[in-house]
């Protein structure tokens, strides 16, 4: 069976096909049709050809071979420093071992790849910064991504992920009317609390053009309200879209490039339409890495930018401290052990460790902020990253995956963990759960809520 | 034979060098693709340059990064066998002896006492290497053939050359035998991971380009990639 009725190398594009993949409850039909999943030996060879250039073609060649990435990577640590996981061998004998067959590989060998990729890497480009000859894995692990999604070869749930971007334009199954409809409830729900907390729609020239993560529309509502009471007491001049409002990215965890440029045209289609100063995303590692920092080149911006400046919600949150646009009650800060993991995604990948510890400056009081060991750029992965969490039949590895940041987390002595990273967030949820340590975890509004002093006149009447 | 090996053969060993690795060089850079390698590089030109120039500088110091110094051991081998490996080469007196009667020009040269030092430096940290390869299961899974190869051309013109230097043996066969190792090497360098003795530069400037126009260098951070 060349092309199965569940897995196959077509990508999904509408709502009905998404729900049909969502029937195989799962994937345990989809896993099965994959065993026999034909390998278009051709179409991978000349993928390969045009799209391998010479970065990745020199990253290939020159690894010296000399193991230095080994410690580098959690899971080579975590999983017994197994040989097998050791970054350099793993990417050699996958994308290395297609290059040198030409293509010419077995189902077999497309489905141990698609392991490798999925649950050996999540693409946290850490073993990149401790290689003498700067090769970045990771980098390459998201290139092999890509031609295994081509190839149908593609965990069920992320094929499902990016599917729901080519039919809803969001991570799920969210329209455009779910979202602003719930963003008005949450802030009707909020008002009595903050008097006059509006959620401006499509507001042209506003500040803030501010994006969400689709989830918390689904699953988390109230984040929704919290970022409009933070806006609002901030006295910003913001708005949301009502078309390009998902700043998430699962195509991107898929391999799915074509879906990857749909979802972020979108976004950048409301930014051409609202023509904000500036964007700012919400507490997420990979819709930043994915709207702001991959985004621009998928969508073929040679300026490597989005059409206005965006930044990540830490970044508006330390520079509304700074400038005491939020002010914090000294006597609410935290008075207990707490601890900060720092997302790949927006630290590692984009510099911004400075401006998670400012927030940490100011919400925490004096002498009980305790950093994870290692941490900024060197910090390890949560675990999940990558769309590790998501994927079901690699849970087994994924929980022992965990077991870095549980004891990296154990080490620092807190039992408040803040996580300004859905994914981190998420992971740091199943680590609790998975091996009860007694931590509670939170992102950054609901903390700041409780602490802010809010001006006179936003608050409620007695 | 020494005629050859120190006329023609002489000539064709650099020349291959040289050429090859100026063609894989330009190849390099005209390969780079702002869209496939997600990297803006003609947009920011001087962040891209500060990024590589940066990335370059730390990695060439010893135990300038995380990743030197988080494996001392490893990077006092490597940084003792790679320094002899250049300077030796490039200073030592007899080779610019050689230098001012073939081209007229010659470089500094080491003291007889240092050159002693790193070629048996330049050995006594290439053996520790190969033997961490075998002995190390995470370093022994990537090793293949080749890499001993590699090893066998980088350290046969140190060898013999000492065999050489010491007259372990007739005096003109070592010497013949170090010279076509040592051109051996300078051909085989286009064409194999020997290459990263030029590559490496290539390299580390794209991913210091990368992280300096992309991942961080515009916001600030002070990181050698």
């Amino acid at each position: 069976m060349p092309e199965g009725t569940y897995c196959n190398k077509k990508p999904i594009n509408t709502p009905e096909e998404v729900n049909f993949l969502l029937s195989d409850s799962s994937g345990a039909k989809y896993y099965e049709e994959m065993k026999h999943l034909d390998v278009d030996c051709e179409l991978l060879a000349s993928t390969i050809e045009k799209t391998m250039k010479s970065r990745l073609k020199t990253w290939l060649e020159i690894c010296a071979h000399c193991g230095m990435c080994a410690d580098s990577c959690f899971l080579y640590q975590v999983n017994g420093k197994d040989p097998k996981q050791v970054p350099a061998y793993k990417i050699q004998s996958t994308l290395g071992e297609i290059v040198k067959r030409k293509g010419n590989v077995t189902n077999e060998f497309m489905r141990h790849a698609m392991e490798v990729a999925w649950a050996q890497c999540t693409c946290c480009n850490r073993c990149g910064m401790y290689c003498p000859h700067g090769i970045d894995t990771g980098i390459m692990f998201g290139y092999l991504r890509g031609l295994l999604y081509q190839q149908g070869f593609v965990p069920w749930e992320l094929k499902i992920g990016a599917g729901m971007h080519r039919a809803y334009r969001a991570q799920m199954d969210v329209t455009d009317t779910d979202f602003v409809e719930t963003f008005e409830w949450m802030v009707e729900e909020y008002e009595d609390d903050y008097p006059g907390l509006t959620v401006p729609v499509d507001v042209e020239n506003a500040d803030i053009f501010y994006t969400v993560n689709a989830r918390e529309v689904k699953h988390y509502p109230e984040d929704l309200a919290e970022a409009a009471v933070l806006f609002h007491a901030a006295g910003e001049n913001w708005t949301i879209a009502s078309k390009g409002w998902e700043q998430t990215s699962l195509a991107m965890f898929a391999g799915d490039w074509a879906a990857c440029k749909m979802q972020v045209e979108s976004v950048y289609d409301a930014m051409e339409r609202l023509k904000p100063k500036r964007m700012v995303g919400t507490e997420c590692g990979h819709a930043h890495r994915a709207t702001v920092i991959e985004g621009p080149y998928w969508a073929g911006r040679p300026d490597g930018r989005p059409p206005a400046e965006s930044i990540h919600y830490v970044e508006w949150l330390a520079g509304a401290l700074e400038s005491g646009k939020l002010k914090i009650d000294p006597e609410k800060r935290i008075k207990e052990p707490v601890t900060l993991q720092d997302s790949c995604n927006y630290i590692r990948n984009h510099g911004l460790k400075k401006a998670t510890r400012t927030i940490m400056g100011h919400i925490v009081a004096p002498g009980y902020f305790i950093e994870m060991s290692p941490n900024k750029e060197h910090n390890y992965c949560c675990g999940g990253g990558g769309g590790f969490n998501g994927i079901g039949v690699f849970r087994k590895q994924r929980n022992q995956a965990l077991l870095t940041k549980r004891d990296q987390i154990l080490a620092t002595g807190a039992k408040l963990v803040i996580a300004p990273c859905h994914n981190c967030w998420d992971a740091i949820r199943d680590l609790e759960e998975e091996y009860e340590i007694g931590i509670r975890w939170s992102f950054l509004k609901p903390l700041v809520i409780k602490m802010m002093i809010l001006p006179d006149h936003m608050k409620p009447e007695e | 034979m020494h005629e050859f090996l120190t006329g023609i053969f002489f000539w064709i060993a650099v020349s291959v060098c040289i050429v090859g690795m100026a063609v894989r060089f330009v190849r390099y850079f005209l390969g780079l693709d702002w869209q496939l390698d997600r990297v803006a590089y003609r947009a920011h030109t001087a962040a891209g340059i500060k990024g590589a120039v940066r990335s370059i500088y730390k990695w060439l110091i010893p135990y300038g990064t995380q990743g030197w110094r988080t494996q001392p051991v490893m990077t006092a081998a490597f940084f003792g066998f790679h320094i002899s490996a250049v300077t030796v080469p490039l200073f030592l007196a007899g080779h610019n002896l050689f230098l001012e009667n073939k081209v007229g020009v010659s470089l500094v040269t080491l003291g007889p006492a240092m050159a002693d030092f790193l070629s048996w430096l330049a050995v006594g940290c290439g053996a520790f290497l190969i033997l961490r390869r075998v002995v190390l299961p995470e370093v022994r899974i990537l090793t293949t053939w080749n890499d001993y190869f590699i090893w066998f051309i980088a350290l046969a013109p140190f060898v013999t050359g000492l065999a050489a230097r010491y007259q372990a043996g007739p005096y003109g066969f070592w010497l013949n035998l170090h010279i076509f190792c040592g051109e051996l090497l300078l051909i085989a360098i286009p064409f194999t991971k020997m290459s990263h003795v030029f590559l490496f530069f290539a390299s580390r400037a794209q991913l210091g380009m990368d992280f300096g126009i992309k991942r961080g260098g515009m916001k600030g951070t002070k990181m050698a990639w």
